[in-house]
């Protein structure tokens, strides 16, 4: 604190003034999560549109963008394991579906065969994280011994023995072709998914729930950042870049990569937990490899080791098939029924795209919408020069 | 003693599709370091060409399977060409997800070819039955795909080890750019690794539609048991691929004959898991599978 108040060229706040927005002469400043003013305005600006959307939206939308926050906290714990630490995961899915299965145990009442706690979204929410957390960190240990493509094989095989469990817990989960419904999102007696009156204001269930996950994925978003620009993101990524160097100079290998793995898992929980009440009822089969992929894709198409790209990567993953349903009727040769007459159906035509997708982002701008973003940033910055 | 040999038998034919089809795992890694998450998918794709062939065209069985494993092999030349080859040089896992982009279409594909319904690939085997000695009973279908699978190995391994592509090849993927300097194509030889990965995928599919079994929309998933059958025999090991799909078939053959007793520990359909499980454990152990070669560490 001292040395900014003695500081040469004096106040911090009057140097940004002068129209020098860049002229970082301290490391907080540098090392802030918005360190420019655009970049404060944009949050500032999103945040705000955000949180007023559900207002203006059709409940339809709302539901729908619910559902991207979700899928966003997902995706930032994989980046985390996977775009910082290196450690390329397949497993993701395991980890979300136990988190949807804890939570759907420590929130519902006990029904005919099925087990349940009964407790509120305080109590079951943590939970979905922290078990999963605490499956991953026991898992770890085994994962850090394997490198590269070996660890992407064994994460895969988690999601094989997961599903296995999911279909034999039937106590717990209900079993294939039964399900088990989700816990409900009720915070001290006041259930978030119905309409509520607030100060004489009154809420529809699906702008509580909007409200939620977007705080939820703002907390998740924040926590993340400040992690990737701590101690543990550096080692993280000394990990990533090259392993055995990092070992050499002092990061401890198998407790970076434990420490990935376990914060990836509670964010992937709790991702599950959230999950869980937008699909309503719950199956093994929801959790399956293609969830894996689609996480694999978020990070992919988004941007590796950057949070705003498992964002946009999130919403690019989820909402691209309702663009898809809604625009498909300009491509010929697409039939909009199931097994329509056309070249390709609806579904079919998706997941092409998907495909097409994955492989162009990651051929043509590895660094995914993240790039995209940076190429339009570095154009109007230095414009009207083109270097 | 004899159902034991019977298990044993189909146990060994059911992984020696999975060998088949880690056989073209090893061989584009060993080429070009990639983990080809499309294999899959050529496979249905070999399936779907052998049927149309002998089906639609009316072609001799020995002939369409010829036909199906250059098509796909075609095919695997083409994937690489168009959506690999920009890959090389970028770190691995980028590579190995462009494959599984291109497995997302090319089962799309293959779906859309094959449609709702299950496809025979009308070998002329069916469902026969022969009694060996000993009383052994052993599907003619099972017969030939231990056979032509020991065949397809045999052919690989000495295509490897003693033709001039072959040399070239292995040069390859001990090291890229001294192959190049070489005077060796390297990226021909990309090429042609994808396309006789293609080839082998193409002559599992047919086995997996043959014997009355048939190829539908979820066939490509189940042949994703050939990732645990590369990492137990280690990824890059030809001998491995053969050995690990044989344990992984009849550990899985076995389980699946003692599934009713393992009901109650465990519970149904555990066979599944078994590979998944017999894979971890070994990671365990080996890090690098049975015959992979550990990776040399530098700073």
């Amino acid at each position: 604190m001292t040395e900014r108040r003695t500081s040469p060229i004096g106040n911090r706040r009057a140097v940004t003034l002068r129209g020098r927005p860049e002229l970082y002469t301290d490391y907080a400043t540098d090392q802030a999560m918005l360190n420019t003013p655009a970049k404060r305005a944009w949050t500032a600006l999103l945040v705000v549109g955000l949180l007023a959307a559900p207002f203006f939206l059709g409940r339809d939308l709302t539901s729908l963008l619910t559902t991207v926050f979700i899928f966003g906290i997902g995706a930032i714990g994989l980046n985390l394991v996977t775009g910082y630490a290196g450690q390329v995961s397949l497993g993701h899915a395991f980890f979300v579906g136990l988190g949807a299965y804890t939570a759907a145990f420590v929130g519902n009442e006990p029904t005919g065969s099925l087990r349940g706690l009964g407790l509120e979204l305080w109590v079951w929410l943590p939970l979905a994280g922290l078990v999963p957390a605490v499956v991953g960190f026991l898992v770890a240990p085994i994962a850090a011994r394997v490198r590269g493509l070996y660890l992407a094989i064994l994460t895969l095989g988690l999601v094989f023995i997961g599903d296995h469990v999911f279909k034999e817990a039937r106590t717990f989960t209900g079993g294939p072709g039964v399900g088990r419904r989700a816990a409900a999102p009720i915070v001290g007696g006041l259930d978030l998914s119905r309409r509520q009156e607030f100060f004489g204001v009154t809420f529809e269930g699906a702008d509580l729930f909007y409200l939620l996950c977007f705080v939820l994925l703002l907390v998740a978003a924040v926590l993340a950042r400040n992690l990737a620009r701590s101690k543990a993101g550096r080692a993280f990524a000394a990990v990533r870049d090259r392993d055995i160097a990092a070992e050499v100079m002092g990061v401890p290998l198998t407790r970076t990569k434990v420490l990935a793995f376990t914060i990836s898992s509670f964010y992937a929980g709790v991702c599950g937990g959230l999950l869980a009440i937008t699909y309503g009822v719950i199956e093994p089969a929801s959790f399956d490899l293609l969830l894996s992929v689609d996480f694999l894709a978020m990070i992919l198409i988004g941007g590796v080791a950057t949070i705003s790209g498992s964002l946009a990567g999130a919403a690019f993953v989820v909402l691209l098939p309702r663009l898809v349903q809604t625009y498909a009727h300009y491509v010929p040769g697409i039939s909009r029924g199931s097994t329509g007459d056309g070249l390709l159906t609806v579904f079919q035509f998706e997941g092409l795209l998907f495909g097409a997708l994955i492989v162009a982002f990651i051929v043509l701008e590895p660094r995914g919408l993240y790039g995209l973003w940076l190429r339009v940033r570095n154009y109007w910055k230095a414009w009207p020069f083109s270097y | 003693m004899e159902d034991l040999l019977t298990i044993l038998v189909r146990g060994v034919a059911q992984g020696s599709v999975y060998a088949l089809l880690a056989a073209g795992f090893v061989v584009i890694y060993r080429a070009t370091d990639v983990v080809n998450f499309a294999q899959p998918a050529l496979m249905v794709l070999g399936a779907y060409f052998t049927a149309l062939f002998v089906r639609t065209y009316e072609i001799p069985f020995p002939l369409a399977i010829l036909g199906s494993i250059l098509v796909v092999g075609m095919i695997g030349a083409a994937c690489e060409r168009i959506a690999l080859r920009p890959m090389v040089g970028e770190p691995p896992f980028s590579a190995a997800m462009v494959t599984v982009g291109v497995f997302l279409v090319l089962t799309i594909v293959a779906n859309r070819l094959i449609g709702s319904n299950v496809l025979t690939v009308g070998d002329p085997w069916g469902l026969d039955t022969a009694v060996l000695a000993g009383g052994v009973r052993m599907r003619v279908a099972d017969g030939w795909r231990i056979a032509l699978t020991a065949g397809a190995f045999a052919g690989v391994g000495l295509f490897l080890a003693r033709s001039r592509v072959g040399l070239a090849m292995r040069a390859t993927s001990l090291d890229q750019e001294v192959a190049l300097a070489q005077g060796v194509n390297v990226g021909r030889m990309f090429g042609l690794s994808w396309a006789m990965a293609g080839g082998l995928a193409g002559l599992a599919g047919m086995m997996v539609g043959s014997g009355g079994q048939g190829v539908d929309n979820t066939t490509a998933f189940v042949a994703l048991k050939a990732l645990p059958v590369i990492i137990l025999g280690g990824l890059d090991s030809l001998k491995g691929a053969y050995i690990g799909g044989l344990v992984i078939g009849v550990a899985e053959a076995f389980t699946r004959a003692n599934s009713a007793a393992l009901t109650g520990y465990v519970g149904a359909n555990v066979d599944v898991v078994v590979p998944y499980v017999i894979m971890i454990l070994v990671l365990m152990v080996r890090p690098y599978g049975l015959f992979g070669t550990p990776e040399v560490q530098r700073v």
